[in-house]
């Protein structure tokens, strides 16, 4: 009698045991990509430490220490390459890598496309353009700016991509995947007048262009840094905070709005984010493919779809893509420093593709 | 709670999918089913109930007008199972329910709300699904996860469209048999726009027929199911039976075809 009464509160209990097991077991799985992201800040630190540390001055790691903890420790010489040259290049480095990172994250979000990022869709291409065009011609969109012509010209003319797109965006009837195509069409144009631009160029401005073209940290300078960075804390915590909507997206955009979720509004807010961040990188260091590509691909692998977890990640690996590939460019042939979009390419194909393959096995896809 | 609509009409462009369409009051507790040939309207009749597009004419719910409704009120009280469910996605059945909930409630998750992703993953006998990814999962168990993710939020009205597609005949029965059975124990209004009559006869309590943009008929299975009325709907022989159980059972055959074994 009481084994059956036992075994009856058994079936009873069961059910909700059950429920608390797989909410364990849910709660396990949070923690460990916590962990992930810990351990990719950590590796990130330590990539940004050894940025600093390699140079053609061959200084002791202890010296490089030394130096960051006190910029007086020694000697002004000391200080200004720690300081005013690594430094900038490092965390420049770091910060246009999130930057890119994030914005890759969001656009093959919102496009629904795991081949959306500011480079496929033109953006790079049209920042490309508007260098170019205040180098060899001296015309730019925003009149007396002296030295940042080129970089504001850039500037715009990727924000001004970014925003075509969002107007088409609203226009109800262009489907997520013409605005792909519509991107890449973007990306042909103005790498076409970008040719017609560097045909009419000296050979002194057609350096500067290709030399913009392969993307570099070489302009990476504190004010950099500082507008950077302050679009991140602005941009981050905001696309944070409509992670649960961004997932959902992912869902379809009728099962985003089965649940409740505004997507014309998503759109606009988070084209708007994407829009600043890659535009503000593209003026930053130039044209570089592959980070904004291959950082969220990973992280997608790594974490999921769940957005809280895949946009940080993104934009930790965007970042570590990018410092890494600041040591390689540095470390490559020693006396030279290679333009870093050479390198991201270089790097990032083979890792991209091993990925695609590999992943495809996995799947069967 | 009743769910009621009039005059309900939706354009897409020149193209009218819904005319003037209105039907009887659907009280809670019941299952109906909408019935109709393929581009009736159905899908379009279950989004404008959503608000998932434009529309013109009244929604209401408890005689309240839901078109006053924030997207996300609407979302809350009235959810809807679309036909497509992305499959290729890394997310697991446990983040994809808890996703569903966190639509409605802050950006932190309690414990409060990964109890109720577990309870609900006990009640719909899921849980040894919840650290799959979706895109590992089978046609019937995708549809159980669907459920899960509707019924998470606690719905008044609940929309399936074609909730049994790509389903073996097992589990087209025990889905169907799950909503009727939550329909009863959670007070719910529950339409499953359905292909199989039979299925449609057997399972719901009323039934609506929707053609050419407007509900040719609605009421119990034994009311509304016509060799006139089917055949017309569907262009089809039909023929209808009771079976031993009371059960309406319809033998349907193409018009060609049963000219041609005639003939």
């Amino acid at each position: 009698m009481d084994r059956i009464s036992e075994s009856k509160q058994d079936l009873v209990r069961n059910p909700s045991e059950f429920a608390e097991t797989t909410v364990i077991r849910f709660q396990k799985r949070i923690a460990r990509k916590l962990q992930l992201l810990a351990l990719i800040s950590i590796l990130l630190l330590i990539s940004a430490v050894v940025d600093i540390s390699i140079g053609p001055g061959n200084f002791s790691l202890a010296t490089i220490f030394e130096v960051l903890l006190d910029k007086a420790a020694h000697g002004v010489k000391l200080e200004v390459i720690i300081w005013d040259y690594r430094m900038p290049v490092a965390i420049t480095a770091v910060i246009v890598g999130a930057m890119l990172g994030v914005a890759g994250a969001l656009m093959q979000t919102l496009l629904n496309n795991p081949l959306a990022e500011p480079f496929t869709l033109g953006v790079s291409s049209a920042a490309s353009f508007g260098a170019a065009l205040a180098i060899v011609t001296g015309i730019g969109l925003v009149p007396n700016v002296g030295s940042f012509l080129v970089t504001l010209n850039a500037f715009f003319f990727a924000l001004g991509t970014c925003v075509l797109l969002l107007g088409l965006m609203r226009y109800k009837h262009i489907g997520t995947q013409s605005i792909v195509l519509f991107g890449i069409a973007i990306f042909f144009a103005f790498n076409a007048m970008l040719a017609m631009m560097e045909y009419s160029a000296s050979e002194t401005q057609l350096q500067r262009i290709i030399f913009w073209m392969m993307g570099s940290l070489g302009r990476a300078s504190w004010m950099q840094i500082g507008w950077g960075l302050a679009l991140l804390v602005v941009v981050l915590p905001f696309c944070m905070s409509r992670t649960w909507r961004l997932t959902a997206l992912r869902l379809g955009e009728e099962s985003a709005m089965s649940m409740g979720v505004d997507i014309s509004r998503l759109r606009v807010e988070i084209l708007i984010c994407i829009s600043l961040l890659a535009a503000t990188a593209v003026a930053f260091v130039g044209a570089i493919g592959f980070v904004g590509l291959v950082g969220p691909h990973i992280a997608r692998l790594l974490v999921g779809e769940d957005q809280r977890y895949f946009i940080p990640l993104s934009a930790l690996l965007g970042a570590l893509m990018l410092s890494l590939t600041s040591i390689v460019s540095k470390t490559l042939t020693p006396g030279i420093i290679y333009p870093i979009g050479i390198i991201t390419a270089l790097i990032g194909v083979p890792v991209f593709l091993t990925i695609i393959i590999k992943h495809s096995k996995e799947r069967g896809v | 709670m009743s769910l009621s609509v009039t005059n309900l009409s939706v354009n897409y462009g020149a193209h009218n999918v819904l005319e003037q369409l209105q039907f009887k009051s659907l009280t809670a507790g019941t299952v109906t089913g909408l019935l109709g040939p393929n581009a009736a309207g159905k899908s379009t009749l279950f989004k404008a109930i959503a608000g998932l597009v434009d529309s013109s004419g009244e929604i209401s719910l408890n005689a309240e007008n839901i078109g006053s409704y924030s997207k996300k009120i609407r979302a809350k009280k009235i959810a809807y199972l679309p036909q497509s469910f992305h499959s290729s996605l890394a997310l697991s059945v446990f983040e994809s329910i808890l996703l569903s909930l966190k639509q409605q409630s802050g950006w932190r998750v309690s414990s409060t709300d990964l109890n109720k992703v577990g309870d609900i993953l006990s009640l719909l006998n899921i849980s040894s699904l919840a650290d799959k990814d979706i895109f590992e999962l089978s046609g019937g168990q995708k549809q159980l996860v669907a459920m899960a993710r509707i019924l998470i939020v606690e719905p008044q009205v609940i929309l399936l469209d074609e909730p049994t597609s790509a389903l073996d005949l097992h589990h087209q029965l025990a889905i169907l048999s799950l909503v009727k059975k939550l329909t009863v124990e959670r007070n719910l209004i529950t339409v499953a726009a359905l292909h199989d009559v039979n299925l449609a006869a057997k399972y719901c309590d009323q039934l609506m027929i929707l053609n050419h943009g407007t509900i040719q008929a609605q009421g119990k299975p034994s009311e509304v199911l016509s060799q006139s009325l089917l055949g017309e709907t569907y262009q089809v022989w039909t023929n209808l039976e009771c079976t031993s159980k009371g059960q309406l059972y319809v033998e349907a055959e193409l018009i060609e075809d049963r000219l041609a074994t005639a003939g």
